[in-house]
């Protein structure tokens, strides 16, 4: 380990490897630095391993059924009890933790890279592609993301993809108008400038040097909204427009719960439970993420 | 303040070269920055005094200068540790003053004019408020006899319509004109010192000059010290009477400003060396090679 | 190797319209060095950027070994015709490692063996391999020139254009840095056309200078001339007046040229 240190913290990087390892050491360090960013960091990552080894750590089948143990409260056998159909509530927040994964990891995969394009084309060239695309961005940015997931279950028919979709689909424009605005104030950098008198192209400046000056903010952003796309997604499941029964995803599980609320607080509060804590891991893993990636001033 | 008198301070002070009621003592002073990577000592014990003069203080960046200029007035930040055996400025032994005294100190008894009047002037007040409200700070007059000594402040500083330049915003003024409000937003109070941290070298050479001309007929008539603190050694030794080089914390020279050319100091001689010269231009110019030694502990 | 003949840069339209370079013509022979002077706004700059492209060319005509520039600058006039920039805090991307400024010079040209390159322009710029992969936040003032000036040499210009290269630096290291430029000169038959607002530092490094007012050329002198103070133009004379040092009197007598 501490040759591995060592070459980690060496005065001379020998390599364009050694120097990006180099710097994602230097970051680590300082994230590792904040208490509360590695709080976020371990309720995420407990999100991921959970997903990932949800057979195991569930121990039962989130959809087999036992009428006969309805609404049984937390005990030794159900650690955090069963819900209206008998079926346990930890095993299907296990496997919900599935379905909350996949959904915050494929809006982000849509929403990042497209708000990037958007923006940093719309603030490079100006003009009337600036124009036309901001204007684009504000169509989208005005349409409520329940009402466009109502309109998209009506026409497509209910179901998770459909609800990715509407989260998607309205939540890109603000990472665009972000992109955008990084882009306008580089722009007029005198390294821009040097990459158009060394005769870069326009796709490569866009690729090569907008693109990873707006990153830090485009990433803090997201890891800041991952938490209201869960809330979404939660809430379209609430009103049955995303996962359809019997899928254990959370939002669904609290809808369903809803009606006991009073007496077997369980069936609702643990997803809830989830939900508020996955949420609240990536909030603070965003608020740790921009202080080392966005410090006022000081290293690039 | 009689003029006389005051003039006849200064000639006095000039002459003798050592204040007869030093204005500035300081003894030993350190400043540390104590850094994640261990403490940064940008001022190493530094000495020095100075009455109703004009005291230059030369040096690259890192020498300190500027930390100096701010110790001065007790604004060095924190985390900065102030530490001297002795720092009084205008009477007041600074380290040890309470908030009161030290608000009384700034812009009263001692000023500061900085490099950019863009960051040092309130982007959202008028020129004329911002003076007005200097000079209440520090003397208990009326509003109206506050707006008098603005405008005559900025007339002072040959301002050629100073009722317009009153009512305009700090953006709305070049750069010569920005320094010029901000000379007479420190002055107004009347304090016996003022220190100039680089206040001429984001300025055109022409501005330059006339900038330096008022400065040296206010302070010239006002029998005020003047600490200006600056990268450009040709300029101080030109403006100032006496100059202070200092290098990585330490003042590695002191001498007449006439006298700079006769300077002893390798570091002096070596940057006197390597500046281009216009009547007579090398081939190559000298570089300076530093010597470890310049900075070893003493 | 390059001819400037009644430039004109307007920056905006209209009401807003300004008019920063208002009919400059100098000229630049092969292996010359050339020096533009003037105080903030007079237009030097915009010059340097009308030549290589950054900035809208309302009138008049460059010509780059004897045929005129179009509306866009090609591949060859980008290796033949380099820029150093002023600020060395600015001109380097904050992201990018010394090694990655150089590699995409060459990649953007096709240039052959760009390792062997690499190495071969930190050698002359007095860097060594040893800065190869460091960012520029790593590096002081002086050191980041000298991988601006590696970047606009790498790929072998004929022309290059800085734009006070050192007016950011300290003293010593704006020597050092100008020794450097004066050995590369000498050493790869460079012609270049150097704009400073400091006017010894142009009498050090050009054969040749244009004092600039206002957009317009007021007076074009050699470096002896300027040496022995034999300036005709009332305004080159206040600018060389006022460059040596502070003087009472000499303030006294300046005038607003605008």
């Amino acid at each position: 380990m501490s040759g591995l240190r060592a070459w980690l913290e060496a005065p001379v990087p020998a390599s364009r490897a050694h120097a990006r390892a180099q710097a994602w050491w230097l970051a680590w360090c300082a994230f590792r630095a904040n208490p509360i960013a590695m709080v976020g960091l371990g309720l995420v990552l407990l999100l991921l391993v959970t997903a990932l080894f949800a057979p195991w750590l569930a121990g039962r089948s989130p959809i087999e059924q036992d009428l006969a143990n309805r609404l049984a409260p937390p005990s030794a056998v159900h650690w955090l009890g069963t819900d209206e159909l008998g079926r346990d509530i930890w095993a299907r927040i296990v496997w919900g933790s599935r379905i909350t994964l996949a959904i915050v990891g494929i809006v982000v995969v849509i929403v990042g890279p497209l708000g990037l394009l958007v923006g940093t084309v719309a603030g490079y060239l100006g003009g009337w592609v600036d124009t036309v695309l901001m204007r684009l961005t504000d169509v989208f940015l005005a349409f409520p993301r329940l009402i466009l997931a109502l309109a998209l279950a009506a026409a497509l028919g209910p179901g998770i993809e459909n609800a990715i979709l509407a989260i998607a689909v309205t939540a890109w424009p603000p990472y665009a108008r972000l992109a955008r605005a990084e882009t306008l104030t580089i722009r007029n950098s005198d390294f821009i400038a040097a990459a158009i008198v060394q005769g870069a192209s326009t796709p490569r400046i866009l690729l090569g040097h907008v693109v990873p000056l707006c990153l830090s903010s485009v990433i803090v952003r997201l890891t800041l909204d991952m938490a209201g796309i869960i809330l979404t997604a939660a809430g379209l499941g609430f009103l049955g427009l995303g996962a359809q029964p019997p899928a254990p995803e959370w939002g669904a599980m609290i809808a369903s719960g809803r009606q006991y609320v009073l007496d077997q607080w369980w069936v609702a509060a643990m997803p809830g439970a989830a939900i508020f804590l996955v949420s609240l891991g990536f909030n603070l893993l965003g608020d740790g993420l921009r202080d080392v990636l966005d410090p006022k001033g000081g290293r690039g | 303040m009689a003029e006389p008198s005051a003039r006849a301070r200064t000639e006095l002070s000039r002459l003798t070269g050592a204040a007869l009621h030093p204005l500035v003592e300081v003894a030993d002073l350190r400043v540390r920055f104590p850094t994640h990577r261990g403490p940064i000592e940008a001022v190493r014990g530094v000495s020095f005094t100075m009455g109703a003069e004009r005291l230059g203080i030369v040096g690259e960046s890192g020498s300190g200068k500027s930390t100096v200029g701010r110790a001065l007035l007790g604004l060095v930040p924190p985390p900065g540790e102030v530490t001297a055996e002795r720092l009084v400025v205008d009477g007041i032994d600074v380290p040890r003053a309470g908030p009161r005294t030290l608000r009384e100190l700034r812009g009263g008894r001692a000023s500061m004019v900085l490099q950019d009047p863009k960051f040092s002037l309130n982007p959202v007040m008028r020129v004329g408020v911002q003076i007005v409200e200097a000079v209440r700070r520090h003397r208990r007059i009326g509003r109206r006899e506050a707006r008098e000594r603005a405008m005559a402040m900025l007339e002072a500083v040959r301002i050629r319509e100073p009722a317009r330049v009153f009512r305009a915003f700090p953006h709305e003024l070049s750069g010569g004109m920005g320094q010029r409000v901000m000379i007479a937003m420190m002055l107004v109070a009347e304090p016996r010192l003022l220190i100039a941290d680089e206040p001429t070298s984001a300025l055109d050479v022409t501005v330059q000059m006339q900038v330096l001309a008022i400065l040296d007929d206010l302070v010239a008539a006002r029998g005020m010290g003047l600490v200006f603190i600056s990268h450009d050694l040709e300029l101080v030794a030109s403006f100032c009477d006496r100059v202070l080089v200092m290098y990585d914390g330490r003042i590695v020279e002191t001498c007449r400003a006439r006298e700079l050319a006769a300077a002893r100091h390798p570091y002096t001689r070596g940057l006197l060396g390597c500046l281009p010269r216009l009547d007579t231009p090398a081939r190559r110019l000298p570089t300076l090679r530093r010597d470890p030694a310049w900075t070893a502990r003493r | 190797m390059i001819e400037v003949e009644g430039l004109e840069v307007v920056w905006g339209r209209g009401t807003r319209a300004h008019r920063a370079v208002a009919g400059v013509s100098f000229e630049v022979p092969a292996g010359g060095t050339f020096g533009l002077v003037g105080e903030s706004g007079s237009g030097k700059s915009t010059v340097l950027k009308a030549i290589v492209g950054l900035a809208p060319i309302s009138a008049g005509e460059i010509r780059l070994a004897g045929r005129p520039l179009g509306t866009r600058r090609g591949k060859d006039f980008r290796r033949t015709v380099q820029m150093v920039f002023q600020d060395p805090y600015g001109s380097l991307h904050p992201r990018h490692t010394v090694d990655r400024v150089l590699a995409e010079a060459c990649a953007i040209h096709g240039l052959d063996r760009p390792e062997a390159r690499i190495l071969r322009i930190l050698e002359e710029v007095g860097l060594g391999p040893a800065f190869r992969f460091r960012y520029p936040h790593e590096l002081s003032g002086g050191q980041r020139q000298r991988v601006a000036i590696a970047r606009a040499l790498i790929v072998e210009p004929r022309l290059l254009l800085l734009d006070e290269p050192t007016s950011a630096l300290d003293v010593s290291v704006q020597a050092e840095i100008l020794n450097l430029l004066l050995d590369l000169e000498e050493a790869h038959g460079l012609s270049w056309i150097f704009v400073s607002h400091n006017l010894a530092v142009v009498a050090q490094m050009c054969t040749r200078i244009a004092i600039m007012n206002n957009g317009r050329i007021v007076e074009q002198a050699t470096a002896e001339q300027l040496a022995r103070d034999e300036l005709a133009e009332p305004y080159s004379r206040q600018l060389l007046a006022a460059s040596r040092g502070y003087d009472r009197a000499v303030a006294g007598t300046l005038v607003n040229y605008d």
